[in-house]
This record gives structure tokens, C-alpha cells and sequence, in this order.
């Protein structure tokens, strides 16, 4: 059996980094193996082990290991619009993952407020029409690590996000096969994942029945072209384009027509945000009205330069990233070299669909030696800019504040 | 400072196919075989260490592994009690009632705010 050692040293100790681990009761060899990666979070821990141990994954950032929180490095993120599946970043909820799914007894049902209950095998369900968009899938929780005020949870750097060519059918051509009844409000999803103890609210996600029937919803077999690996949702997952990756249930087994709202747990009360510009509060305000958690907001980055970098006075230096707008196209990509008093428009890169990351450059030739606060900032199609504020607010979801990254030219 | 960043486009080939449909119907031969996959996932071996790590190795590792209290900021004592009992309330994990004081105690220890 493989182990892992996730977390980093308990604070006040002394860093146990590579080796040392004779602390460790059950200390496995591979362990002592391991090398960390420093994420740019607001405070420590900012350690975390680089791993290679989880199936069908490439070298990943162990965010945590039961059940698996798996970030993506974020020099993947300068290879090319698509990320690749094996650095495809990874969040379950509970830890009873099924480790076996059997491709001829697995079926998905249809059921709740609908004329006919279906119980539909793979192959039915890929008889179905297929179509396939490039979309990107961010968790709520991107960038967490680095509220400020720092907020419990999964404390991820920016690589909670990847962007994907996925093929399915339509959520809409399953549900009229269903048949759904006049009355029908919400469409609740239901993965295979459950949670080690019996009694803890099922993982389930509910869309607006018009979002569910808008024909993008769609429900993926495949991923950049292959299966989708187990730990992003094999046989089949949502695909909600432009929302947090909250509702792109992975393992899809349950499709549940209500009359109702939806007022599990998930829904009410885990994954809200404050219904505010930007999801904005100050820390211990009250009063505030949560809601569900939805469309996704723009946002840019730098991927072939980080901070500390040292830039050549001479000549031009090209700088490059990705961006996307959210729930939207990019429209644009600004680079700011003073702070953000000054922008100028980036060149795009190939149209992948509004849904998709787009790469971004820009030849920059500095005018004098000194330090440079580089600054990227994305406008969708519908006008929507990055704030140049960060938000806050308790649960750490949607930021997407202009990224900061400082270079010195020698 | 706006002459400073090339405008042009140059290295990238743009293809503005305007209208173009996000979600296009698949072209035949894009669909994978899928086949029955069998994984394992790594064990997390790590408990909580010390003296005072009974409570919290007996409670808390039953859900999650040590890692995800380990990667936390320094958080105070009021913070440390509304995570137990969210865990306790809200996800129904099952957490001895007297183990309670413990689990905080060891949480502020070794994870509070200085």
C-alpha cells in the first residue's frame, strides 16, 4: 500500500522538510522522499509535498490526502489552454471514493418529478447525441489560501482550476427522455461518493430546471478526448460551463426532478456566498444574505514569470497567461507595469469557445533598471472587469482580484 | 507607457469565426472506450503528534486525514470551537462528547494564533 504524508509541520516546530520525520509513528520510506513546493499563501503553513502517489496523476500538490484534495502546479498552467488530465486538479468531499466502477453494471437514474423513472446504462446514455466544449472547471474555493483575513478550509494557491475538451450529451436530452412533469423547479445531482459516516448529509447539487434544460449543460464521458481519470469523476460528470466546479458533480449516478426547492445542506448552507457586489463582506459584519454560490467571475493571470523574477533591462521581454471570463468570453487582457495605473491591451490567443482559458502576451521592453509591480486584469464580453480589491468572505470563495506579480529589471 | 507593449497581433493566429457555437455537435471518432478501472489510493499514515493527540487522532481521522487540520492557518480558540462543532452539527461526525475539550485544546496548542 502506498502512503502519503500530507500537512505541513505542525507550527512553532521545526520544519521537517526533506527527511527528518523520525517523529513520525508510522514513517514510510517514500516519505522521507518527498519534496514541497512554497505556495504565495497570505501566512504559513505555505509548505506542501509534491506527490506523485494518486492513480492516473502526474506530479500534483498534496492539499490533503483522505479524501483527496490534489492542486495543480501552476507552471502547468503556461503549457497551453488545456490541462492536461493527469494535473487535472482533484476535490472530493468524503472520503468513501468507490475505487472499482464497473462499466457494464453502472447506471444512472432518472427519477422524482418526471413521467418516466429511467435507469440508463453507459451505452444508452452515449447513444444519446454527443456534444463537446472546452470549459474551464474552478472550484468555489480557488485561492482560499490567500484571503485576507486567512479562512478555514481547503487553503489552495490558484491551481483549484483547469480547462478542459469535454464530450458528452445534454443534461436536457436525458431529462425530456425522462419525461419531466409540469410543476418541476430544480434538478438535483447525486455522484457516487459517500461519506464514511452514515448520518452526514449527502454531496448533492441542484441547478434551476431552465439552467438544466439550456442545452450546455451537459453530462461528460470524456475529457481532452480520454475517460475522465476516477479521481475527476469517471464514468460520467456534470459539466456546468461557466459555474463553480461545485455543481459539476463527479461519479453522476442520480438525477432527482423536484417540485421544491432544494434545501439540503449543500445548497443552504454550504457553498453560499454573501449576496453582494463581488461576494464582498468585512469580516464579522452580520446580517448579511447568503446564497447559492453560481456564475464564475473573470480572471488573469501571468503563468511564465513569478514573483522575484529578474527581468533583462535589454530588449523585450515577453510575458504570457491565461484568462477567462468567467460565465462570459474574454474580451480583454490589460498589463499593467506601474501598479495598475496604466494598461495596455495584451494580444489573444486562438478563440477556444467563451467558456475556455485564453492564452494572453505581451512584449514589454522596460524602460529603466529598478523593481516593476506587473499587474493583469481581465474584461469579459458582458463588461465585467477584475477588482483591483480583493473580496473577502467567510467560506473564502470567488476571489478574483487583479493579480500582483513584482520582477526587478537588471 | 502604453507604447511599451507591442499591440499586434504576431505570434498567435486568431481565428474569429464570429457566432461560432461553444457547444458543437462531436465529430465521430472523439469517443473513448470506457472500461472498467479498478484504482487504489494511498494511505495517509500521519496522526497527530504528542501527548496530547489521543482525542484528536481517535475523532478526527475517522473523516479526513491529519492534513487538513495540519494545513490550517493559525486560528484562535472561538474559530478552532465553531470548526469541532461544524464538523460535529453540521457533517454528524461522530465525536465523543468528553473528547470535545481535548480536541479544541490540542487544536489552539499546536494551530492557534500566537
Amino acid at each position: 500500500m502506498r502512503s502519503v504524508q500530507d500537512g505541513a509541520p505542525l507550527i512553532g516546530r521545526r520544519a521537517v522538510l526533506a527527511g527528518g520525520a523520525a517523529g513520525l509513528a508510522l514513517a514510510h520510506s517514500r516519505a522521507l522522499a518527498q519534496t514541497f513546493v512554497r505556495l504565495p499563501l497570505g501566512s504559513s503553513p505555505r509548505a506542501r509535498a509534491l506527490t506523485k502517489d494518486f492513480p492516473q496523476k502526474g506530479e500534483m500538490i498534496l492539499q490533503r490526502s483522505r479524501p483527496p484534495l490534489l492542486e495543480t502546479p501552476f507552471a502547468v498552467f503556461d503549457k497551453g489552454v488545456l490541462t492536461p488530465n493527469d494535473r487535472f486538479y482533484v476535490r472530493w468531499h468524503y472520503s468513501d471514493i468507490p475505487t472499482t466502477v464497473d462499466v457494464d453494471s453502472f447506471r444512472l437514474k432518472v427519477h422524482g418529478h418526471v413521467e418516466h423513472e429511467l435507469s440508463l446504462s453507459l451505452s444508452e446514455l452515449m447513444a444519446l447525441p454527443h456534444v463537446e466544449m472546452t470549459a474551464v472547471n474552478q472550484c468555489s474555493g480557488n485561492s482560499r489560501g490567500l484571503f485576507a483575513p486567512r479562512v478555514a478550509g481547503g487553503e489552495w494557491g490558484n491551481g483549484a482550476m483547469g480547462n478542459a475538451r469535454w464530450t458528452g450529451v445534454r443534461l436536457s436530452d436525458v431529462l425530456k427522455k425522462a419525461g419531466v412533469k409540469p410543476g418541476s423547479v430544480q434538478v438535483r445531482m447525486h455522484g457516487l461518493e459517500k461519506p464514511p459516516v452514515a448520518a452526514s448529509p449527502p454531496f448533492r447539487k441542484s441547478l434551476a430546471l431552465d439552467h438544466a434544460m439550456d442545452g450546455e449543460v451537459m453530462i461528460a464521458f470524456a475529457m481532452n478526448g480520454e475517460a475522465l481519470p476516477l479521481l475527476n469523476g469517471f464514468p460520467i460528470r456534470m459539466v456546468v460551463p461557466g459555474w463553480y466546479a461545485t455543481y459539476w458533480v463527479k461519479m453522476l449516478s442520480d438525477l432527482e426532478v423536484l417540485d421544491k426547492p432544494d434545501t439540503n445542506f449543500w445548497m443552504a448552507t454550504a457553498y453560499t456566498i454573501p449576496d453582494t457586489p463581488h461576494a464582498d463582506m468585512m469580516p464579522g459584519q452580520t446580517g448579511v444574505k447568503f446564497v447559492p454560490i453560481n456564475k464564475m467571475v473573470p480572471r488573469s493571470f501571468i503563468t511564465n514569470l513569478q514573483s522575484g523574477a529578474k527581468l533583462p533591462r535589454q530588449g523585450k521581454s515577453l510575458i504570457r497567461g491565461i484568462a477567462f471570463g468567467g460565465d462570459e468570453g474574454v474580451k480583454t487582457v490589460e498589463l499593467s507595469l506601474d501598479g495598475g495605473r496604466n494598461w495596455a491591451a495584451a494580444r489573444l490567443g486562438k478563440d477556444e469557445g467563451k467558456f475556455s482559458f485564453r492564452r494572453w502576451e505581451a512584449d514589454v521592453t522596460f524602460p529603466k533598471p529598478g523593481d516593476y509591480m506587473l499587474q493583469v486584469r481581465c474584461t469579459n464580453t458582458a463588461g465585467i472587469v477584475q477588482p483591483a480589491v480583493p473580496n473577502w468572505n467567510p467560506a473564502g470563495f470567488m476571489r478574483n482580484v487583479i493579480e500582483s506579480t513584482r520582477v526587478t529589471v537588471a | 507607457m502604453k507604447n511599451l507593449l507591442a499591440r499586434h497581433c504576431a505570434r498567435f493566429c486568431v481565428v474569429a469565426i464570429a457566432g461560432l457555437a461553444c457547444l458543437s455537435e462531436a465529430s465521430a471518432g472523439a469517443v473513448p472506450k470506457l472500461t472498467t478501472i479498478t484504482v487504489s489510493l494511498p494511505d495517509p499514515l500521519r496522526q497527530f503528534q504528542g501527548a496530547d493527540a489521543a482525542a484528536i487522532n481517535n475523532n478526527c481521522l475517522v473523516c479526513h486525514s491529519a492534513g487538513m487540520v495540519l494545513n490550517q492557518p493559525a486560528m484562535n480558540k472561538a474559530t478552532w470551537t465553531v470548526e469541532v462543532n461544524k464538523m460535529i452539527n453540521a457533517f454528524k461526525a461522530p465525536v465523543q462528547k468528553a473528547d470535545v475539550p481535548a480536541i479544541i485544546a490540542y487544536l489552539v496548542k499546536h494551530k492557534g494564533t500566537r
